[in-house]
């Protein structure tokens, strides 16, 4: 019977010590990270609340993370820089707030940690989404059109109507009357969201 | 003690050794049979959810307007009743019935068990429903809504507590290996899905640690949990059907310790050149290396038990499946510990490369042992054959040959995807425009395992029914001699 206690003390001792390492010190490393306030006494990273949070949720529930990462690998290990998807690499300062981390592990897509700051027009995250084939044709990112109602009208007249209401090129819509999308709440969130990646501002232990 | 099956004394004679045998497999009969249906079902279910999303990859269209099976969605569904269906349920099924074989004794809490077969698929299919509606965590590996824990815990503290209670009233001195493997699995998971669970749920862990604990536990449910159960079974059914014992003990102590010891370190290589200090990469790494050590000592230990006897695959299901899934164990392994290196990982990771390695060991490794357990336990349960040798042979031919184009297409279009990708002159679109065929072909290759797992649906539903062939001899591909039955 010793040797089976001794079996006993050797199974849990392996997975609690692993525990320990990879599981309670990183955290206790990580627990003192504090954001760093800019010139314009903005703090960075900033927290994701309101529709930002919401839309976080839309991207979780659809599932991107299955295709885009959100982390920027340094200029000597990939091309991750050199391609524009950040200015520095990524720190885990940059995700205190992430509840879950959503760093991923696929690039079926390019990386989104700094997707706000490298394509900032509304228009286009819609367009995109709605169907990625009108803005970057032969991509394999599914459709979302569930996020959006498509109008068909004759012409769309009042200023608000105009600025919400986004035309489908007419490439996109068969033949005759123009179409316009209306964006859905949640697709008002997600594209917020994704305007608010930006991993932009500068942080000291990036450049070690 | 009821569920003794001899009453002890001298070496029972071999009558009374065939008598124990029966009655043992007639107390596992309803419970492992439940857990190996259910897994068939999630086998076939997870299948198709693979298939819907393989397709998608490379036609976007496909069912693009349906918001429950956007690819984001169905993927998650292929990985979680993959796991925590079929790999799960055809572990536990097979682990029951090892662990009573093991110890020679009945399997207790025959109450209890047959309604955890109830509750772990009820687990599944609500963390399912919840995936196709959207809730997903977003957490990889742990997508199911949190209060699933709650179910999969149960049964699990109630599997831990009929493999002491087995163990304690074991009627055999000797612990053989696989069982040493079972225990560990039946020890480790519950301890590593509930930290992983609980742990940033109650907001103990977060931020960029939430990344680290969810890489501790999605791979070491691989090493410590799914491996585990692979190799016990590998471990049992190599010397079995050759009739041979295995070639080493000490090996096999050494594999196992090396095992638990190095391989519960090596989660962090999910995340090389990552947001994360230098050393918690570091120690995935030289984890990942150590692997070696295992690794080696099993495949010597399972190698030299075969020598000798590889003609025997041409005869026995069970050895050949077998035989098949343990050399692509030692293949995945040493794969994945070269996989972990920095300047492999710089151009592997965040591509199809990842996820043909990944299928390499959940299919070609495990799942192909665990068709051999099955091909072996099932009529020892039912006291019925299998119906047809040559479904057996689709079954074996489509799943290894499919499995083969699957690792060899994704493994190549990975590997220039991520030279590609790292090269910063190459636009974006290309990469994606280059590793289209490759993914038809996975689409393809995910065909023919599909036919072969219907192949075995069939074979599972006639050996279920009575009105299946009598238990006389084992269903063979051909007779000792060579004839074809």
């Amino acid at each position: 019977m010793n040797r089976s206690w001794s079996f006993l003390i050797g199974v849990l001792a392996t997975i609690l010590f692993s525990m320990a390492g990879l599981v309670l010190v990183p955290n206790w490393q990580f627990q003192e990270l504090q954001p760093v306030v800019d010139d314009n006494e903005v703090a960075h990273p900033v927290k994701p609340e309101g529709s930002t949070y919401l839309g976080r949720q839309v991207y979780i529930s659809e599932g991107c993370i299955y295709c885009h990462s959100q982390q920027v690998r340094s200029s000597d290990f990939g091309a991750d820089i050199a391609r524009n998807w950040g200015t520095r690499r990524s720190v885990a300062r940059d995700y205190i707030y992430d509840q879950p981390h959503l760093m991923g592990t696929m690039r079926t897509g390019p990386d989104l940690a700094n997707i706000g700051a490298r394509q900032p027009s509304r228009e286009w995250h819609y367009l995109h989404l709605f169907n990625p084939q009108i803005t970057s044709e032969g991509s394999v990112m599914p459709p979302f059109r569930f996020l959006f109602k498509k109008v068909e009208v004759e012409s769309v007249s009042g200023a608000e109507r105009r600025s919400k209401w986004i035309q489908i090129p007419a490439k996109y819509t068969g033949a005759g009357k123009p179409m316009y999308l209306l964006p859905t709440q949640r697709a008002s969130d997600l594209v917020d969201y994704l305007l608010s990646l930006d991993h932009s501002y500068d942080l000291p232990e990036a450049h070690q | 003690m009821s569920t003794l099956v001899l009453s002890p004394g001298p070496a029972p004679s071999l009558e009374d050794d065939v008598i124990t045998r029966i009655q043992i497999d007639r107390s596992c009969r309803q419970t492992v049979l439940g857990y190996y249906a259910s897994a068939v079902f999630w086998l076939l279910f997870g299948t198709a959810a693979a298939l819907i999303s393989s397709i998608k990859l490379h036609h976007p269209e496909f069912l693009g307007s349906w918001e429950w099976v956007t690819f984001g969605r169905i993927r998650s569904v292929h990985l979680n009743t993959v796991v925590y269906g079929w790999s799960s349920m055809v572990g536990i099924g097979s682990l029951l019935w090892l662990q009573a074989r093991l110890c020679k004794v009945r399997l207790p809490h025959r109450i209890v068990l047959p309604s955890t077969v109830m509750i772990w698929n009820f687990a599944v299919i609500w963390g399912v429903y919840e995936l196709l509606a959207g809730n997903s965590t977003g957490v990889e590996w742990l997508e199911f809504p949190t209060r699933v824990l709650t179910f999969f815990g149960y049964v699990l503290l109630v599997l831990f507590w009929t493999s002491l209670t087995m163990f304690s009233r074991r009627r055999v001195r000797h612990t053989y290996v696989s069982q040493w493997y079972l225990f560990g699995s039946v020890v480790w998971f519950p301890i590593l899905y509930v930290a992983a669970v609980l742990l940033p749920a109650t907001g103990l862990v977060s931020g960029a640690a939430w990344a680290t604990t969810n890489w501790w536990y999605a791979h070491n449910v691989l090493g410590l949990y799914i491996t585990p159960m692979g190799l016990a079974a590998a471990y049992y059914l190599i010397p079995k059907v050759t009739g041979q014992p295995i070639h080493s003990y000490h090996l096999s102590l050494l594999g196992f310790w090396a095992n638990a010891l190095f391989y519960s370190w090596i989660g962090t290589h999910h995340l090389v050149g990552g947001p994360l200090p230098a050393w918690i990469i570091t120690v995935g790494i030289v984890g990942s290396i150590m692997m070696f050590v295992p690794v080696i000592t099993v495949a010597i230990n399972h190698h030299m038990t075969m020598v000798g006897r590889f003609h025997l695959l041409r005869t026995s299901p069970t050895l050949r499946f077998t035989v098949f899934g343990a050399m692509c164990y030692t293949a995945v392994s040493f794969q994945g510990s070269f996989e972990a290196l920095r300047s492999v990982s710089q151009v592997a990771h965040f591509t199809h490369y990842t996820v043909a390695h990944a299928h390499l060991g959940m299919y070609a490794f495990y799942t192909m042992i665990m068709f051999g357990a099955m091909y072996y336990v099932i009529p020892r349960l039912t006291r019925n054959e299998w119906s047809s040798p040559r479904l057996i042979k689709v079954h074996f031919w489509t799943c290894a040959l499919g499995i083969g184009l699957y690792f060899v297409a994704l493994s190549w279009a990975g590997w220039y995807q991520g030279l590609m990708m790292n090269d910063p002159g190459v636009p974006f679109m290309k990469v994606v425009e280059y590793t289209k065929p490759y993914l038809v072909a996975r689409s393809l290759a995910g065909t023919m395992m599909t036919t072969g797992h219907v192949a075995f649906a069939i074979l599972i539903f006639r050996i279920l029914h009575s009105s299946s062939v009598p238990l006389v001899g084992p269903t063979l591909f051909t007779t000792m001699r060579g004839e074809m039955r």
